[in-house]
This record gives structure tokens, sequence and C-alpha cells, in this order.
């Protein structure tokens, strides 16, 4: 039985990728709509890749695959994320 | 590649030339997922297969079991880096699901529940080169390893084994599944290292090349967030 | 304890990711939560050793004094408790869960914030309990920390709670009221995690005040 980490756990890939805390951003799912952190996300990490899902409805919102010198990030499964601006 | 532990050396893992290029071999069988277990029961279990031209042929669980099926032995060489020979399967050739079928498409799209999709040349899928697996090992096939049925494509990277397997749609134009459509080779040869977007390496380099391959490239940017100076910044420690 | 030049500082409840590469370029990777008050350069991260595991036998075992070690962080923004905090806590761990949280505790004595902390730590009897003597004298200070032990195999004899797992009545016992709006932080197994944030949402907290942070299925960092 695969079970799920949160999205906490994408922070340090991620990381890598924006200089902004990815996991605090707002996300909203793109299938049902409804809005959490990204940190809240079901993040399954056993994959060849990083899929995290709603939630609410388990479709995935994100998916990350990091290549050895290359990283490929799907942001399709949100509308939109709402980023904090540091320092601001 | 990163810089070494002294003493480390992680799971007990053997080097073979039977491994392609970049692989080791594991006596467990890790469980790698992008989801939740789909839960199928096998009442409403449904494998369909559909060609190009629309024609459609459904087996139902009793159906599939009653096609003739096989015991077969592969190597699986999953692309993060573990293989596992001599796994021992039993399946029901894709040549069989295929049988009467008239098509002339070039490429394949393997659906699963809960989502999945992997596109393969139909090629790579005939002439006893791939199943739909429902046994592993003698028993029935666990939900975990993508039971109740499977796709089974051993000559592929394992990402092309599709779990829980529900369709195979023929069609004239390749399509990008779901890992060929984040950077993952849309082919997938193990042979050849075709991991990802951009591999084209022919043959089989030794493992040495392989290392110094990684070393060029200047595997990961283990920083700071937010640190804009900092590129490489590596921590060492007094433990 | 890490030494570690350069280190930024933390948050409570922030982790780190190790890598360990072997000779011939197999790599492994685990993230830590740290369980230091955020301070100075020194980081502590809390390893339990898995039997079976790949990681930490090394790095409880192998790594020695002055050798390297290769570590990404601090990182995660949204499991943190700042020092600043005037809200209420409530935190429950799971094992090996405490580690983050225990960070939050020591954050809060070194910036002598006093507002009600309240952990109810689950554990499988006194010996698997971590920082156990630290929390008996946190304690003892009087500063309003709080600390339950739920055991779920063995408990010793006048403990508060019987043996068992988590459930309605120890959060409604040992927990903090919702009425109080407290923030609440869990963490530890997937599936223990799953079962708190059940209950307390459902014992009246708001889903919104609740954070989760799941260590996997063997509550471990193998």
């Amino acid at each position: 039985m695969t079970s799920h980490l949160d999205g906490n756990m994408l922070a340090g890939t991620l990381g890598e990728l924006f200089t902004v805390d990815v996991t605090t951003a707002i996300g909203r799912c793109a299938s049902c709509g409804t809005s959490g952190a990204i940190a809240q996300a079901h993040v399954y990490p056993d994959a060849p890749g990083m899929v995290a899902r709603c939630p609410a409805c388990s479709e995935v919102v994100l998916r990350l695959v990091r290549g050895s010198d290359r990283a490929w990030l799907d942001l399709r499964g949100l509308t939109c994320l709402q980023l904090t601006i540091p320092g601001s | 590649m990163g810089i070494v532990s002294p003493g480390f050396s992680g799971r007990r893992r053997a080097d073979s030339d039977k491994l392609p290029p970049g692989q080791y071999l594991v006596t467990d069988f890790p469980v790698l997922s992008a989801g939740p277990t789909p839960r199928v029961d096998s009442a409403s279990w449904r494998l369909t297969v559909r060609t190009e031209t629309g024609q459609v042929r459904s087996w139902d669980w009793a159906a599939f079991l009653a096609l003739p099926s096989e015991e077969v032995t592969v190597d699986l060489h999953c692309v993060t880096k573990w293989s596992k020979l001599g796994t021992r399967w039993r399946g029901v050739s894709i040549d069989t699901l295929l049988d009467g079928a008239e098509t002339a498409a070039d490429y394949a799209m393997a659906h699963s529940y809960g989502g999945y999709t992997t596109n393969l040349p139909l090629a790579d899928l005939v002439d006893g080169q791939a199943w739909v697996a429902f046994e592993y090992d003698g028993d029935p096939l666990e939900p975990e390893h993508g039971g109740p049925a499977r796709l089974l494509v051993p000559h592929l990277y394992l990402w092309k084994s599709a779990k829980w397997v529900q369709g195979i749609d023929l069609s004239d134009d390749d399509e990008p599944g779901f890992w060929e459509s984040l950077g993952y080779h849309n082919y997938g040869d193990p042979w050849r290292e075709q991991r990802y977007w951009g591999d084209l390496r022919g043959g089989s380099p030794r493992l040495g090349r392989s290392r110094r391959r990684r070393r060029q490239r200047g595997l990961s940017c283990w920083r700071f967030p937010g640190g804009r100076a900092t590129a490489q910044a590596s921590m060492w420690t007094s433990g | 304890m890490l030494e570690v030049p350069g280190w930024p500082g933390h948050r409570a409840g922030q982790h780190v990711d190790v890598r360990l590469t072997a000779e011939d370029g197999y790599s492994a990777q685990r993230s830590y939560s740290i369980a230091s008050a955020p301070q100075g350069t020194a980081l502590e991260l809390t390893v339990q050793r898995l039997d079976d595991g790949e990681v930490s036998p090394y790095l409880t075992q192998t790594l020695g004094v002055g050798q390297p070690l290769e570590l990404r962080g601090p990182v995660g923004g949204w499991f943190v408790w700042d020092a600043d905090g005037t809200a209420p806590v409530l935190l429950v761990a799971g094992g090996s869960g405490l580690v983050p949280l225990m960070a939050m505790i020591r954050a809060r004595a070194q910036a002598a914030n006093r507002v009600p902390f309240r952990l109810i730590y689950s554990v499988r009897d006194p010996a698997a309990a971590l920082y156990a003597t630290e929390l008996i004298e946190r304690q003892r200070v009087g500063d309003g920390l709080g600390v339950t032990y739920l055991y779920t195999r063995t408990a010793p004899a006048g403990s508060p709670l019987p043996v068992g797992r988590i459930s309605a009545d120890v959060i409604a016992s040992s927990g903090l009221p919702p009425a109080d709006s407290p923030r609440v932080f869990v963490c530890g197994p997937t599936g223990f995690v799953e079962t708190t944030a059940g209950l307390l949402v459902a014992a009246g907290h708001d889903p919104g005040a609740i954070k989760t942070e799941r260590f996997g299925p063997s509550g471990g960092q193998s």
C-alpha cells in the first residue's frame, strides 16, 4: 500500500529551482478548485518523479522530475500559484 | 557527483555484467507509485484494446483468465536504477490480445486505473515481447505491484510496464504518456541508458564511462533557497 | 551535532535533506527535521537507527567526527513555529515525529516565550521516548509547557493515560480546547498523522490551524 507524504518534503527540491519557498505558496487545483498550500498536497515520492496530488480530489496538481543536470516541472494541475514575496 | 560519504555503501547491491549501464541489483521488490494504489475488484475489472480504426475488444476478468497464458521469467530494470533479475510472471501475451485484430497502427498507449499512461511503439508490444501479467512469483499479482493485472514489457525501463492496466489504444500517432511528457525518454531502452529526453547513446557504455559522464554534468545544485550568490554549497560538518 | 560554517539559521520545524554518496556514485537521500532551536552554526539532527535502514545506520554508526556530510537546507516554510508566536500551541507527536516539535519547544524556551504549549507524545514505551530527561526538566521550569505521554504498548505505573492509540478521549483530556484557537502541529508516521488530524477536526479544531508533517509509513527516515 503506497502512502503519501506532505508537500513539505518538496521544499528541498523546489528550493533548487525557485528562490521563493513554493511549499508555502497557495495553489488552486485545476480539477476541483480547492485551494491550499503546496505543503498540504499529498506527495508520492517513490516514483521516477515526484507527484503531488490535491488533498481533496486526488488529481495531480504538480509533477517534478529531477534528472542529473535538468529538472522538469509540470504545474498544469494548478490554475495558479499565489506566492508570497519575501521581504515585502 | 555528490561528495563521497566515507564508509557509505548503501543497500547491498552487486555489479553484474547482466545489468544495463547505471543499474544496480536489488533483492527486494521496490514499490514505486505516482498515486494511491487503485483497488479494482474483479467484478468491475475490464481490459479493452482499441485499434486506430475504432475496433474494440474487451475482456472481463473471467474472459481474460480464460485466455491462453504463459509463464515467463524476465529481468526488470527501473529507471530509478534498480534492477531485479529472474522475476517470474504469468501473463497473457499481447499477441494473443491482438490476435485477429486488424491494425496498421505504429503506436500504442497503455492506460491504467488511476490515470497513468505510457506510450510505446506497437512493434515493441508484439512478437512475444510483452504481456498483460496477472501473477507474480506464482501468486496473484498484488495491488501494490500492479494487480489485478499490469503490462509487462521487460526490454524497456519498467515505467513502460504500466501497473493496473485497463486499456491499450493503438494509434497512427505517438503521444507521450505520463512520464514521457515530463522528461523521461520517449522510448526507454535500458541498454542504451535512455532515461531522459535527449539521451541518445547507442551501445552499452561501460559503467566507468557512465560515472565520468555524471561528474562532468555536475550532479545537482545544492544550495540555500534564495541564495543568489552561492551556486554549489556543500556543507561540511564535524559530526 | 553538525557544525555548518555559513549556516544561515533556521526556523523551528524546518528540515534538511541529507545526501550520502558511495564511491561508485550511488546515492541515497533522506530528509531529517532539525531538532535544535534556531541559533548559531550548530545543527542538531536526531536520527533513529532503523535496523534495515539504508541511511540511518550510516549516520548513527559509521559517520565519524570530522567527516563530511552533504546536506541541503534549511527548507520548509510551512511546518514552522516562530518564537514570536502569541497563540497557544498544541503539539502531537508520534514516535520520531517529536523531532521538529522539539525544535519548537526549544525555540520557545530560547526566546523566553510563555505561550501555553501542550505536547501529546505517542510512543511505544518509555524506552522509546526521545529527549525524556530534557522534557522533564523543561516542564519543571513551569513556564507553561505541559507534556502528556501516550504509550501504545507498555506504560509505567501511574501513567495518566491508559495504554492505547491516539483517540478522541486523549485529545480531549490532554490537548488544548478548540475554543483557545491553538495552532496545532502533528508529526509522525503517515497513519498516525492521518488519524490524529481527523480526530482534531472532529473535536472542533479549525482545519486551517492544523499543520501536519508525515514521516512516511515507517515513521522514519530509514
